[in-house]
């Protein structure tokens, strides 16, 4: 993975002593909470409902075990002894004091990690693919161009101050891990077909996607961008965006909303000629950068000719082994997934010691390597076939040997009213009912593929519109009530998820989780999952089971 | 009745405006009457409540301390529902009720 | 009453700015004032008419003047750019390469602060409308006078 070098450091350094100033600033007086909140939302400190909270970036998904070992250690030293994965492959803390802040932030240096631009009306975390660099299906790996793409949209100083945020995703694959047309900005590395048939390496891009309270997908805005010319072509779509966007409203303010109001011709148009503007300027990175970080992202040393056999007989580890283990490109390897959905548990979370025990099985079987998913799980990439057990075992051990990639109690859920200000209603009793509702893992197996994902409020921090069922919590009169969604998608094939009718409290959403359930179960044909059953009968062949 | 409450600027913690002090403590919360926005106003300027606001509350059933009229409010008067372990009152069986 | 903070050594212009379409009606006037939403590339044809450019941030978020900014000196605008407004003293270093090289904020700046603030980063990720080289060109030093 990418290694800073002295200029990283120095800039990551140079943010953590302004921050510690402004800090000094907003305590002393100084500074108003007006005023200190879009800095402090730069360096993604959040006012919650319990006290700061503080959400650290983890670039792509990606991390190794130092850096989850000093994960760990802050949330020991500075909070209560635990972390949560988010949607978009970072970790919150719940419990921050603002005055340990730029110490946090100073520890976090050490070990090349930051919290910058991880809030507020900023470029956002890139997330890719957790399954780059480990999967048979990929072009290349997709890391390389988000660590760039990374570098050129930190201390963007004509993007100082965006109408909203803005989301970036980066994968390099047909299949899609990544939710791409959610985002505001998206690439899919393609080959590019010319006379020769050798195929040059650029971009599909898409514009224009995002949830919140007004979902939209992205649309394809151009066919194929040649790698080397991306930065200039962000630039362009962020200055139309920042030139022409509403500063007014700011429910109205996401791209999303600009490139639904010009219309995705014009939007597409205004781009372009911006784009040939900024091409007369030279401000992209050379082939030279690209080649300087691809190096850290070459494959670790797999070893050939290991032991393809694994003993099953044990049938909780074959049952772990069929639903957690994927293939991996490299002979003898496996990837490997960790659910941090354990039945009846909070989604995502994960205790100090739990990150600490992830970090020894990385360091040890997976060449140092992890991911985060925006499925709220993680994944130790590259781990021999042979040591699957003995990383089972450990995982087991832990608290995070759950065998439910996918399935129905797979819940993603954001942290709703338990935790954030912004939320009407709780999600994450809601999810831990559900998953014991379904606990059983042959009706799971038998059920198959369920993403189930929970919003506690309007801006879709859970992803519901995104989810083959999805819930979002609303207050209706002073109490938790919550919608039913179907047939939503952040796969390849991208769709929004639908309305099926009035609302519930939060045991009737279980009982009604469970009808649209049965009824799948009750009306699929032979290899179909829940969400093809959806896509064959519509809403109207759930409608009457769920409702009576 | 109208009683104010926010966060500690330094620490984040949830406070309750107590008549003289902030105070953690959701019983202490006093009546401000029509006083909100001077005392918030005050409060803020000398840093010492950071999204200080005044909410409604009623006095509590059992008959000491006031109960948040919004749930939102009554989770941050203990802490997550979800972990009773890191709220106000961990040995209290009904302190989640209290919330919901 | 505190001096503006400017980042030039010729004289200060001293004509009124006058709004964007005033300035296109009147032939003699050379300062003119950009409001947020103005689109600045409309004084594409008269820049060499122009010593002040006035650009207005009503409120602090609004970050259209940025781009106002460096479009100007992507069109070779060489004058003054002023910034106006709700100016938070923490951005001056990102409005400095943006192009701007004076500022009359609603509140003036405490001068710790703009200094604090101009010194602050030692280095650049990207190139923008000032003179920094960006970290890439420092790595990459073949491209260093690209």
């Amino acid at each position: 993975m990418y290694k800073y070098d002295q200029y990283d450091h120095a800039m990551v350094r140079a943010r953590v002593e302004e921050f510690r100033d402004q800090t000094r600033r907003r305590i002393e007086g100084k500074l108003n909470d007006d005023q200190f909140k879009p800095l402090r939302l730069k360096n993604g400190l959040y006012l919650q409902l319990h006290a700061y909270m503080l959400r650290v970036a983890i670039p792509y998904g990606t991390l190794n075990s130092s850096q989850m070992r000093t994960l760990a250690h802050i949330a020991r030293k500075y909070d209560r002894g635990y972390g949560h994965f988010t949607t978009r492959q970072n970790i919150q803390y719940n419990w921050i004091k603002l005055e340990e802040a730029p110490d946090i932030l100073a520890e976090l240096a050490e070990v090349e990690m930051h919290a910058i631009q991880t809030s507020g009306e900023s470029i956002r975390n890139i997330s890719a693919d957790q399954y780059a660099g480990a999967a048979a299906d990929e072009i290349v790996d997709p890391r390389p161009w988000a660590e760039m793409i990374r570098q050129m949209t930190t201390f963007m100083p004509e993007f100082s101050y965006l109408p909203r945020k803005f989301k970036i995703a980066v994968i390099a694959t047909a299949a899609d891990r990544a939710a791409l047309r959610w985002h505001d900005f998206a690439v899919r590395i393609v080959k590019s077909p010319n006379e020769n048939g050798a195929g040059e390496i650029g971009f599909e891009v898409y514009a224009g996607g995002g949830m919140g309270r007004t979902p939209f997908i992205a649309y394809k805005i151009r066919d194929f961008l040649p790698t080397s010319q991306i930065l200039s072509y962000l630039q362009a779509v962020l200055r139309v965006w920042n030139r022409n966007a509403r500063r007014d409203n700011i429910h109205k303010q996401r791209m999303k909303i600009l490139v639904h109001e010009l219309g995705e011709e014009e939007f597409r148009r205004q781009v372009e000629e911006e784009f040939q503007h900024f091409l007369t300027l030279g401000d992209d990175f050379p082939q030279a950068e690209y080649d300087r970080i691809a190096a850290y992202f070459a494959p670790p040393p797999f070893e050939t000719g290991l032991n393809e056999d694994i003993d099953r007989s044990d049938p909780d580890f074959a049952l772990w082994l069929d639903r957690q283990v994927a293939a991996h490109k490299a002979p003898g390897y496996a990837i490997v997934n960790i659910s941090l959905k354990p039945t009846g548990q909070i989604p995502g979370d994960i205790s100090a010691d739990q990150m600490d025990l992830v970090a020894d099985l990385a360091e040890r079987y997976s060449f140092d390597e992890l991911r985060a998913t925006h499925a709220q799980n993680l994944v130790l990439p590259h781990v021999k076939k042979q040591d699957l057990c003995q990383v089972w075992t450990a995982l087991n051990e832990a608290g995070l040997g759950e065998a439910n990639l996918d399935l129905v109690t797979d819940i993603i859920a954001c942290p709703g009213l338990d935790y954030c200000s912004l939320a009407n209603a709780r999600s994450i009793p809601l999810a831990q009912k559900l998953s014991e509702r379904f606990a059983d893992p042959a009706r799971q197996e038998d059920v198959g593929e369920l993403k189930i994902k929970i919003s506690g409020c309007i801006n879709a921090c859970g992803h519901h519109h995104a989810g083959n069922i999805g819930i979002l919590g609303v207050d209706r009169k002073g109490s938790e009530s919550y919608q039913l969604l179907l047939g939503g998608s952040g796969d390849e094939d991208t769709t929004q998820a639908k309305i099926a009718g009035p609302g519930f409290d939060e045991s009737g959403i279980v009982d009604a989780v469970e009808r649209a359930v049965d009824r799948y179960v009750q009306i699929r044909e032979p290899g179909e999952r829940f969400i093809d059953t959806y896509r064959r009968v519509g809403m109207d062949g759930f409608k009457e089971a769920i409702y009576g | 009745m109208k009683i104010l409450t926010g966060n500690n600027l330094r620490n984040g913690r949830v406070v309750w405006w107590d008549g003289q002090g902030w105070s953690v403590h959701v019983e202490d919360a006093a009546d401000v009457g029509d006083q909100a926005d001077a005392i918030l106003a005050r409060e803020d300027a000398a840093c010492r409540v950071n999204g200080g606001y005044a909410i409604e509350a009623e006095p509590d059933p059992s008959g000491h301390g006031v109960r948040p009229s919004h749930i939102k409010d009554r989770v941050r008067a203990y802490g997550p529902t979800v972990r009773p372990d890191l709220t106000l009152r961990p040995a209290d069986p009904d302190a989640g009720t209290w919330v919901i | 009453m505190a001096e503006p903070l400017r980042f030039r050594d010729d004289a200060v212009p001293d004509e009124p700015a006058v709004s964007l379409d005033a300035f296109l009606d009147q032939s003699n006037a050379a300062s003119v004032r950009l409001e947020a939403g103005d689109d600045v590339r409309r004084l594409g044809p008269v820049l060499d008419r122009i010593r002040l450019i006035e650009v207005d941030f009503p409120k602090f978020r609004d970050g259209r003047g940025f781009s106002s900014a460096r479009i100007l000196r992507e069109m070779g605008y060489t004058g003054e750019i002023k910034a106006t407004g709700d100016v938070l003293v923490d951005l001056v270093f990102f409005m400095r390469r943006c192009g701007f090289d004076s500022f009359a904020p609603n509140v003036p700046f405490n001068d710790d602060d703009v200094q604090a603030a101009l010194t602050r980063y030692p280095y650049v990720y990207q190139d923008a409308a000032d003179p920094a080289v960006p970290i890439w060109r420092l790595r990459h030093p073949e491209f260093q006078n690209g």
